[in-house]
């Protein structure tokens, strides 16, 4: 099976995000971006479907910041050719602009199916993987947690609210949004990125632009407001415990 | 004038045949050699040769002085003098045969006359009674004091063998001493006394019978010659082969510091995948083991109840050095993933082994082939990703890390603005973990209080990598070594200080000669202790507590700091007890080798919890004294989860040395 | 027309979703403001029935087989026409495994702006506005709701569920449906959650533990602390994902919505995905190291403080009370 797997790059949660002087993005001086955790799900999925019914896994990414360590390490995992989109890329592009520009990359690869995270936590246009499904004009499904294949068809489980899975059969080609893998996402050891690095190539595709048309315009960006309405309990260790069992006895629940 | 007729008694055709039986022993005895030195791959790189002398001085007092086998007193003294009675037994046979066959027979010549005949017997005779106190001693041991460390091995005919050879070493001590009484009791010589065992067996055959029982002296010579040529024949083929292997071993042992972990060999991926992927040296290893368990009897995660005895990997490796085509996987099959990780690196067995066998060498180089297959567990893959994602396994931003230095005024120097004397890498567990940032602050103002010209990295210091590399992520290791020696090469400094052990470790052995060559590494404790020696920190107050010290395996064995600590320790007024296991005896807290990153494994007792349990028994000690930021954490939890908090109280080094400032 | 807010209702076998209820009552606060209709849009085959609740002016309701159960093709065709003829201002969909690619479909397809995850709505001096919450619930993002239709995916946020439901049954109009010819995707089966074991959406107390327990073995802690306080364990998205607990005790997005007397969160963030099922819960106390986690904004008390140290000592103080 020709695989594709879309990846993103967002800001890594890890860093405090602060928004710039503008009040309607954020500051990118300290930002790190890293591979959208659905992402490492989705490529995970492409390389155990891969590895079950053979085939060959591409990855595909916008070249922003560390983009090349992250068709690395994809390389290093198990896929077996990497791009990346260069030129014109903002670290806060939008998912519309995103999915056109993958488009024209992806038609031409004519892939069996196309695989990226469900979702990210910047999107703000909705997630990749239907508007890429859409320009494509191929199937999509999302919450996707599980992944079969026979002939031309695909066995999917689609995960809905409350711990139900819809099984559904989805032709092919398709885009997939991917929730979890079967497996959590291996861990590859530095040594093969590095070997990566020295054996892989990326290939470039450049851009002439980017349309993010789909998408809105942000005013004003802020950070809720830090314990709003938690009353915080202070104290050392065991004031904290006596507060609190005090608290459940007022709740009833002790 | 007194000689030995040597073979009286003895036709000819006996004689005749024990040199055929000889012969064809001495074959075996090849063939069965060739066959191990054919298993060795001969690898240049791993060769190690040079240092002659030092290898020279190893093998005398390592495999004939025996130094380190005489450490356990009781098994030391059981070996010396079962390993000297052979041999003097077999040099002494070896005399005669020459004396006799050689210079007697070609040049008419015997050198074994007079004196010289006397001493020859008297000595012999008394190696003998030694060989029969170590055979004694054993027979005592592995079947009536029976301690844990013999039993239960990986293959049940293992414990056979180790029968088979006492059996035989005890029915050749004793029928030579028949041998030896019949022909004093037949013979009379009027130098019998000089053969004191034999002459008193002459009297015990004189005085039951019939002195002049040729045909018996006869029959238990043959029996003699017969199972020694067996019992010689057999070394290759049994574990004696040690006789051979350990002292090859112990002279091809690394001479670098302990401390400096062999780096991967990248042969096809960095680690040991299968046998062949080993080096001859530790093939050696294997070949060298007596099974004396004495690694096992020290290893924290077997003492724990953990998967892991180390003994038992290397009897398995051992083993499957001779079958590598059984169809069975090195890893799986032979070597579960679960020892491997049990592992906490603590370095106790190679520290105990009398053949100097390296255990952790071998135990990381499979789990490196575990990492680069990614067969690591949830936890150690998100700390190792963190590590490399972020240079600290707490996955938090490089920019926090500095942030206990907050409330600090002035600030602490940045070493790479400006030049400082003391370059201090404050390492993870120090920097962020949210119980151990008000002791990193003590220790800058004990600094300050010192006077001493120092500055830290801020966001620029990553993990040192130690633990990483002992996890067996060898190419993380290779990347921080990288960042950090890029960073210290843009700093001006004239020592390094650190209060982490396993920090202090890697850059002491591992890190490049550019980082430890010239400029002194030093841990705080080492520092502490030189400060107040050349008067620069003065100590004011005396705290007058009980103390028991528990020596960081880093620091202790890794790198044998024992003293420094203690001597700061006293300088606060504060009097040492020692816990049973202490300095290069000390147990491990478990956290070594990646294991603090690791799921925890189900266990009767933590190491860090028998530990508590081992400085609470001394009675009224009140502190419990660590030099090393995990210890702090494992310990505290620790003493919390053995319900001793009003007993014992954790205290790092440095809160000792503050207090009393 | 052009002033109307469509609220696209989620049901799931025979059931309204809360969200569906979450989403009228932030429509009515848009079409007020706007001065537009708020017109619930039902898709399914048999199931008028299930427009009784809905606080809307209208329903529009369309019938069809292919319309029983949800899935994308299906959903995407019955929308597309009708947002186009009808124009209204804004689409409201669940940012869920309904709404969520339903949307970014028809934003293509139609070529009308989409916004997504939107906690909130509204309008301010007649201009229709949308807050997202993004960033793990760190960021929000206000602006003007693009026009001249906006599909806008909505998670739950600013407005409670029973604002969005009526006792007095809407109007409902049937609307034709399209031709389902030539579906690609299609659903074998549902395929229920374990049972046997314990259902948390109706338990009284419920511990509930995120990535800050770190390993599996400190599950035991938790668990202990629900022993002591007669409650059950459930978890955030890392520790199912871990394997560390049954998907049937995952509380969030793909798992339950829950509203215990007591939720307890141990070393949980409160990603927005889990905060939407929380939320019904009467009293939220929280446990996390990092003081700016989200789960402080919804928690009725927190505590700034280690759960390692502070688990234990609860326990203990429970088990000697």
């Amino acid at each position: 099976m020709n695989i594709v797997v879309l990846v993103k790059l967002v800001p890594d949660l890890v860093e405090e995000l602060e928004i710039d002087s503008s009040g309607a993005t954020l500051d990118t001086t300290f930002m790190r971006m890293i591979i959208n955790e659905p992402d490492e799900h989705a490529l995970e999925q492409a390389i155990i479907l891969k590895e079950r019914e053979g085939g060959e896994v591409t990855v595909l990414g916008p070249a922003i910041e560390d983009i090349d360590g992250v068709l690395f390490t994809a390389f290093a995992k198990g896929s077996d050719r990497l791009i990346k989109l260069v030129d014109g890329f903002e670290l806060e592009v939008n998912n519309h602009a995103l999915a056109r520009a993958f488009t024209s990359v992806i038609r031409e690869l004519n892939p069996d199916l196309v695989l990226t995270g469900v979702q990210a936590h910047n999107d703000l246009d909705g997630s990749l993987g239907p508007l890429v499904a859409e320009y494509l004009g191929m199937s999509y499904v999302g919450y996707v947690s599980g992944v079969t294949s026979s002939g031309d068809k695909l066995t999917v489980r689609k995960e809905y609210p409350g711990g139900l899975i819809g099984e559904m059969e989805v032709a092919i080609p398709a885009v997939l949004g991917i929730q979890s893998a079967e497996q959590p996402p291996r861990y590859v050891a530095i040594s093969k990125v590095r070997q990566a690095m020295k054996t892989a190539t990326i290939d470039e595709q450049t851009l002439t632009e980017l349309d993010p048309s789909g998408g809105p315009t942000v005013s004003q960006m802020f950070q809720p407001q830090v314990g709003e309405r938690a009353e915080m309990i202070e104290g050392d260790i065991d004031q904290i415990a006596a507060k609190l069992v005090e608290l459940f006895g007022d709740l009833g629940v002790v | 004038m007194p000689i030995r007729e040597t073979f009286w008694n003895i036709p000819h055709w006996a004689e005749i045949g024990q040199y055929v039986l000889g012969l064809l022993t001495f074959l075996i005895l090849v063939y069965g050699i060739w066959r191990h030195i054919r298993r060795w791959k001969l690898d240049k790189s791993v060769l190690r040769p040079g240092q002659w002398g030092k290898r020279l001085t190893n093998l005398f007092t390592q495999a004939l002085v025996q130094l380190r086998t005489l450490k356990d007193i009781y098994p030391g003294i059981m070996h010396f003098t079962i390993f000297w009675g052979t041999i003097a037994l077999l040099i002494g046979t070896a005399l005669a045969t020459i004396d006799w066959d050689v210079t007697h027979l070609l040049f008419d010549f015997q050198f074994l006359v007079g004196v010289v005949y006397n001493l020859f017997e008297v000595i012999l005779d008394i190696f003998g009674l030694l060989l029969i106190v170590g055979i004694a001693l054993a027979i005592y041991r592995r079947y009536i004091s029976r301690p844990a460390r013999l039993q239960d091995f990986p293959e049940p005919g293992l414990g056979t063998e180790d029968a088979f050879i006492l059996v035989m070493l005890t029915l050749i001590a004793i029928s030579g001493y028949l041998v030896e009484g019949l022909r004093i009791a037949v013979t009379q010589p009027e130098w019998a006394a000089w053969s004191p065992v034999g002459n008193v067996l002459a009297s015990l055959f004189i005085a039951i019978g019939d002195p002049t029982n040729q045909t018996l002296h006869l029959v238990l010579w043959i029996f003699h010659i017969v199972i020694s040529f067996v019992m010689i024949a057999a070394i290759p083929y049994t574990k004696l082969f040690h006789l051979l292997a350990a002292p090859v071993n112990i002279f091809f042992s690394s001479l670098e510091p302990v401390g400096a972990l062999a780096p991967a060999r990248y042969t096809s991926g960095p680690g040991v995948e299968k046998m062949s992927d080993f080096t001859w040296n530790q093939i050696l290893n294997f070949e060298s083991c007596t099974r004396c368990g004495r690694c096992q009897d020290q290893c924290p995660a077997h003492i724990s109840g953990a998967a892991l005895s180390p003994r038992d990997v290397i009897i398995k490796l051992g083993m499957q050095v001779w079958e590598p085509e059984n169809g069975k996987s090195l890893h799986g099959d032979v070597i579960s993933a679960e020892e491997l990780w049990a592992c906490t690196t603590c370095l106790a067995c190679v520290d105990v082994c009398p053949v100097f066998i390296n255990q952790l060498w071998s135990i990381v180089d499979m789990r490196r082939f575990l990492v680069d297959e990614g067969q690591i567990d949830a936890m150690l893959q998100d700390a190792l990703a963190n590590l490399g994602r972020y240079g600290n396994s707490f996955g938090q931003s490089e920019r926090m890390r500095a942030k206990w230095t907050q409330p600090i005024e002035p600030k602490i120097k940045d070493a790479r603005k400006e030049p400082v004397d003391y370059l201090w890498f404050v390492g993870d567990y120090a920097s962020y973990h949210a119980s151990l940032t008000d002791i990193t602050r003590m220790t800058s103002e004990v600094f300050k209080k010192a006077g001493l010209d120092y500055g830290i990295l801020y966001e620029g210091e990553k993990n040192s990598g130690n633990d990483a590399r002992r996890a067996g992520e060898e190419g993380l290791f290779e990347m921080m070594v990288e960042e950090n020696v890029a960073t210290f090469e843009s700093c001006e400094f004239k020592a390094i200080v650190t209060t982490d052990p396993h920090t202090y470790n890697t850059l002491k052995n591992e890190y490049p000669a550019e980082v430890n060559g010239d400029k002194p590494i030093l841990h705080y404790s080492e520092l502490l202790d030189q400060l107040i020696t050349s008067g620069k920190l003065e100590l004011s107050k005396k705290l007058n507590y009980k103390v028991t010290y528990h020596d960081p395996c880093y620091l202790g064995r890794y790198n044998k700091i024992f003293d420094a600590p203690r001597r700061v320790i006293e300088a606060t007024g504060c009097t040492i007890v020692e816990m049973p296991r202490h300095r290069d005896q000390a147990l491990c807290c478990g956290a070594g080798g990646g294991r603090i990153w690791m799921d925890e494994i189900e266990v009767e007792e933590r190491p860090s919890e028998a530990r508590i349990h081992e400085a609470v028994g001394l009675g009224d000690v009140q502190v419990f004294a660590v030099t090393c930021p995990k210890d702090v954490t494992m310990y505290q939890d620790a003493v919390k989860t053995t319900g001793h908090e009003d007993r014992l109280v954790v205290k790092d080094l440095i809160e000792l040395v503050h207090e009393a400032l | 027309m052009g002033d109307n807010i469509y609220v696209v209702i989620e049901h799931l076998q025979g059931q309204v979703s809360e969200i569906s209820y979450v989403m009228l009552a932030a429509g009515r606060a848009l079409a007020s403001g706007i001065g537009g209709e708020l017109v619930a849009i039902l898709l399914g085959h048999q199931a008028q029935n299930l427009a009784g609740d809905l606080a809307a002016d209208r329903v529009l309701y369309m019938d069809d087989p292919a319309l029983a159960e949800f899935t994308p093709d299906a959903y995407q065709l019955a929308l597309a026409e009708l947002i186009k003829t009808d124009t209204p201002r804004a689409v409201l969909l669940g940012d869920t495994s309904v709404g969520a690619e339903v949307a970014g479909a028809l934003s293509v397809r139609l070529e009308i702006p989409l916004v997504s995850r939107c906690s909130s709505v509204h309008a301010k001096e007649g201009t229709p506005k949308f807050v997202s919450q993004i960033c793990g619930g760190k960021i929000m993002a206000e602006g003007d709701l693009p026009g001249p239709t906006a599909l806008v995916t909505m998670v739950p946020g600013d407005f409670k569920a029973e604002e969005g439901q009526s006792d007095q049954p809407a109007e409902v109009t049937s609307i034709p449906a399209p031709s389902f010819d030539d579906l690609k995707v299609t659903l074998k089966q549902y395929i229920e959650p374990e049972v046997g074991d314990v259902d948390i959406s109706t338990e009284p107390i419920l511990i509930a533990v995120g990535r800050g327990i770190q390993q599996e073995a400190n599950l035991e802690l938790a668990e202990e602390l629900a022993a002591a306080l007669g409650g059950t364990i459930c978890a955030s998205r890392p520790v199912v994902d871990q394997g560390w607990l049954p998907i049937s005790r995952l509380v969030g997005k793909s798992g339950k919505s829950v509203k215990p007397k007591l939720f307890l969160a141990i070393g949980i963030s409160g990603a927005p995905e889990h905060v939407e099922a929380v939320t019904g819960s009467e009293t939220i106390i929280a446990i996390n190291t990092d003081p700016a986690a989200p789960i402080f904004d919804i928690a009725k008390y927190g505590a700034n403080v280690d759960l390692f140290e502070l688990v234990p000592a609860l326990t203990e103080q429970l088990q000697g009370s």
